[in-house]
């Protein structure tokens, strides 16, 4: 039954969002059932459909979940597009300048530089919470803009192959190279570049529940997150749990890059990230901040990223930018809607008083 | 010194100029929005809103102004969806406004490809069809009727008590939620007129996320100018003036070393500088003390 209440209002801001966008198409004179068809019928044949929804889900998976974190403490981290940057950047230097080492040596320490760089660059607007009171919405906008400016430069003036024209970085040592998943699933051929990166991220969704609701440190972040002012009276520490919270969030946000270079394009390459950091926040709150609702807003989300390459090729006029104007009204729905249902709104309310 | 002649040029301040006007209009308008108390980070939205608009109404009928107003129109249409959803059902107005930025992310280039069948981007528009001028006017004119709006009138000061204190207002007589419909309302319209200046104005056309982040800068100039109007419009200047060097720049001013200064570190100025006043470093910058929290009226 409470799963039942659980899945209700998602489904509704689905719906609804599809009905607007169904007028939209209406409007623009193309037919919306060809249009959904589109959309939604090609993720789902195999290998090919399944295969890239699941490559389009993985990257939302980990923003997903690094946005849940924060938001379970009572913050909103909109500069996973940020962190994710900083982390693929770090990620890739890392695979070019330790390429000859070995893939044992050069796979963990690949997997480190995608969470510390992507904690560091969490961890600053968390810092800056914690010690000035200075919001994290502004701070994570700001540093948006300089994580995505740092690493363009260092890939145009450092890293990128002279006379290369496309901003990209030399490649990475094959030794950090990760697997795709065609090698080991029957039927799945290897062009398409889902990897192991999707099975880490299923793992994060486990680690990040085990985590949040198994042990102390999450009962005291979460804690903080639905009551700021109880949880400091029981003795912890708000500022601790913020930049906690704050580098965790980032340090996930970071793994996309592990599925960026390592897993799929073996390079940097900038500008790759297709508003992953800003979709994680349309796929937590989906997924009613909880990591298997993440799981299955990241899968729906990837079903209209792969939809979309399709509606722009066979629909007349609908384009995947449809994909996008769907994104933010399921978003305006559940935003709306999330103060109708007291526990959760109210958390939100405190958050911003506090 | 040489240098230094070559970079402070009449064209260097003209850019200037230039390149505030959109963040001078969006950033008043974030400020009508932020002093009423509802957080707009869909600066970035409206303008893309009036951007599009204007130059796909202009380049139908000929006729830059009726652009603008449509541009203004079409901001004013985003900021209601803003305003009902934050106002109305005291959604948070964080993630409303980040709904709203993906969603005119993909509206634009959604309406182009079915109307120019071109994914992004609106016909170029003729030259004579352009608004250059006029928006820079009335952007710098804005600043000082804002001023006199703000602190001298009747709705000012009721704009910036439920800001402040709702409780407070309310109980004085001043309904709340009507004012901040207003100071989201009139955030939409300037937000949009920005915009549209960008399309048919610095530009003549519209092409896919033209405002590249152009509403985070205001929001941002907004902040370092301590959500006060004259400030403000000196954050702007500033930001658009580091702007108009980035470009100016380019192989003219040399590091010691004989390279040239790599234009990402010019353009992380504003951002940095943000974080900085943000943090208290250089005078503290206060939000006004409501901003975020819907307001319900006691039963």
């Amino acid at each position: 039954m409470k799963l039942l209440r659980e899945l209700f209002f998602p489904l509704v801001a689905v719906l609804a969002a599809f009905v607007v966008g169904g007028i939209l198409i209406l409007l623009i004179g193309d037919s919306p059932i060809q249009a959904y068809k589109l959309l939604i019928g090609s993720a789902f044949s195999w290998p090919d459909g399944i295969g890239y929804t699941l490559f389009y889900a993985t990257p939302l998976i980990f923003t997903g979940l690094a946005v849940l974190v924060a938001f379970r403490c009572g913050l909103l981290n909109i500069g996973a597009e940020g962190q994710l940057y900083v982390a693929a950047f770090a990620t890739a230097w890392v695979g070019i300048t330790l390429a000859q080492r070995s893939a044992w040596l050069l796979i963990p320490l690949c997997f480190l530089a995608a969470v510390v760089a992507g904690g560091v660059w969490g961890a600053i607007p968390g810092i800056l919470k914690a010690r000035f009171g200075s919001h994290e919405v502004i701070n994570t906008i700001m540093l948006n803009f300089i994580g995505v400016a740092l690493v363009s430069y260092f890939t145009q003036y450092h890293y990128k192959k002279p006379g290369d024209p496309i901003m990209e970085s030399t490649e990475i040592g094959a030794g950090a190279h990760i697997a795709r998943l065609g090698k080991f699933v029957p039927g799945l051929p290897e062009r398409i570049p889902l990897n192991l990166a999707f099975i880490l991220a299923l793992v994060c969704c486990l680690l990040v529940y085990l985590f949040l609701w198994r042990t102390k440190w999450g009962y005291e972040l979460r804690s903080t997150g639905a009551s700021p002012t109880a949880a400091e009276y029981g003795g912890i520490s708000i500022r601790k749990q913020i930049i906690i919270a704050m580098t965790v969030s980032g340090a996930l946000a970071g793994m996309v890059g592990i599925n960026e270079v390592l897993g799929y394009r073996h390079r940097y390459y900038d500008g790759f990230s297709d508003n992953y950091g800003f979709t994680g926040i349309a796929v937590a709150l989906l997924g009613r901040n909880h990591p298997a609702g993440v799981i299955v807003a990241a899968l729906l989300f990837g079903v209209l990223q792969r939809g979309g390459i399709y509606v722009d090729g066979f629909s007349e006029h609908v384009t995947k930018d449809i994909v996008q104007v769907l994104q933010g009204t399921i978003i305006l729905f559940v935003a709306a809607e999330a103060f109708f249902r007291s526990q959760f709104g109210t958390g939100i309310v405190r958050r911003l008083k506090g | 010194m040489e240098t230094l002649k070559e970079l402070f040029t009449v064209a260097l301040i003209w850019s200037t100029v230039r390149t505030a006007t959109p963040l001078i209009l969006a950033a008043l308008g974030g400020l009508f929005s932020e002093r009423s108390g509802v957080i707009n980070i869909a600066l970035e939205g409206m303008m893309l809103a009036g951007a599009f608009t204007a130059a796909a109404v202009t380049y139908a009928v000929g006729n830059p102004f009726i652009g603008l107003a449509c541009g203004m129109v079409a901001g004013l249409a985003i900021a209601l969806i803003h305003a009902v959803v934050c106002i109305r059902y005291r959604a948070d107005q964080v993630v409303t406004g980040t709904a709203i930025n993906i969603f005119m992310f993909g509206m634009p280039a959604f309406l182009s490809g079915a109307f120019f069948l071109s994914s992004g981007s609106t016909p170029q528009i003729p030259r004579e069809q352009l608004v250059p001028r006029l928006p820079i006017f009335i952007a710098f004119a804005l600043v000082l009727v804002t001023w006199y709006v703000l602190y001298k009138t009747p709705f000012g000061l009721r704009l910036r008590a439920v800001g402040e204190n709702p409780e407070a207002a309310d109980a004085a007589g001043v309904r709340v939620a009507p004012m901040r419909y207003a100071g989201v309302l009139l955030s939409g319209v300037l937000a949009g007129l920005g915009g549209a200046y960008l399309s048919i104005g610095q530009s003549s056309l519209f092409t896919r996320n033209m405002t590249s982040g152009r509403g985070f800068i205001a929001l941002a100039a907004l902040i370092f100018g301590k959500w006060r109007p004259v400030q403000t419009l000196l954050a702007c200047l500033l930001f658009g003036f580091t702007e108009a060097v980035s470009y100016q720049m380019q192989g003219v001013v040399k590091l010691p070393s004989g390279d040239d200064i790599p234009v990402q570190f010019v353009q992380m100025v504003p951002y940095v500088l943000t974080i900085v006043v943000l943090a208290g470093f250089i005078g503290h910058s206060r939000p006004p003390r409501a901003l975020g929290q819907p307001y319900q009226k006691e039963r």
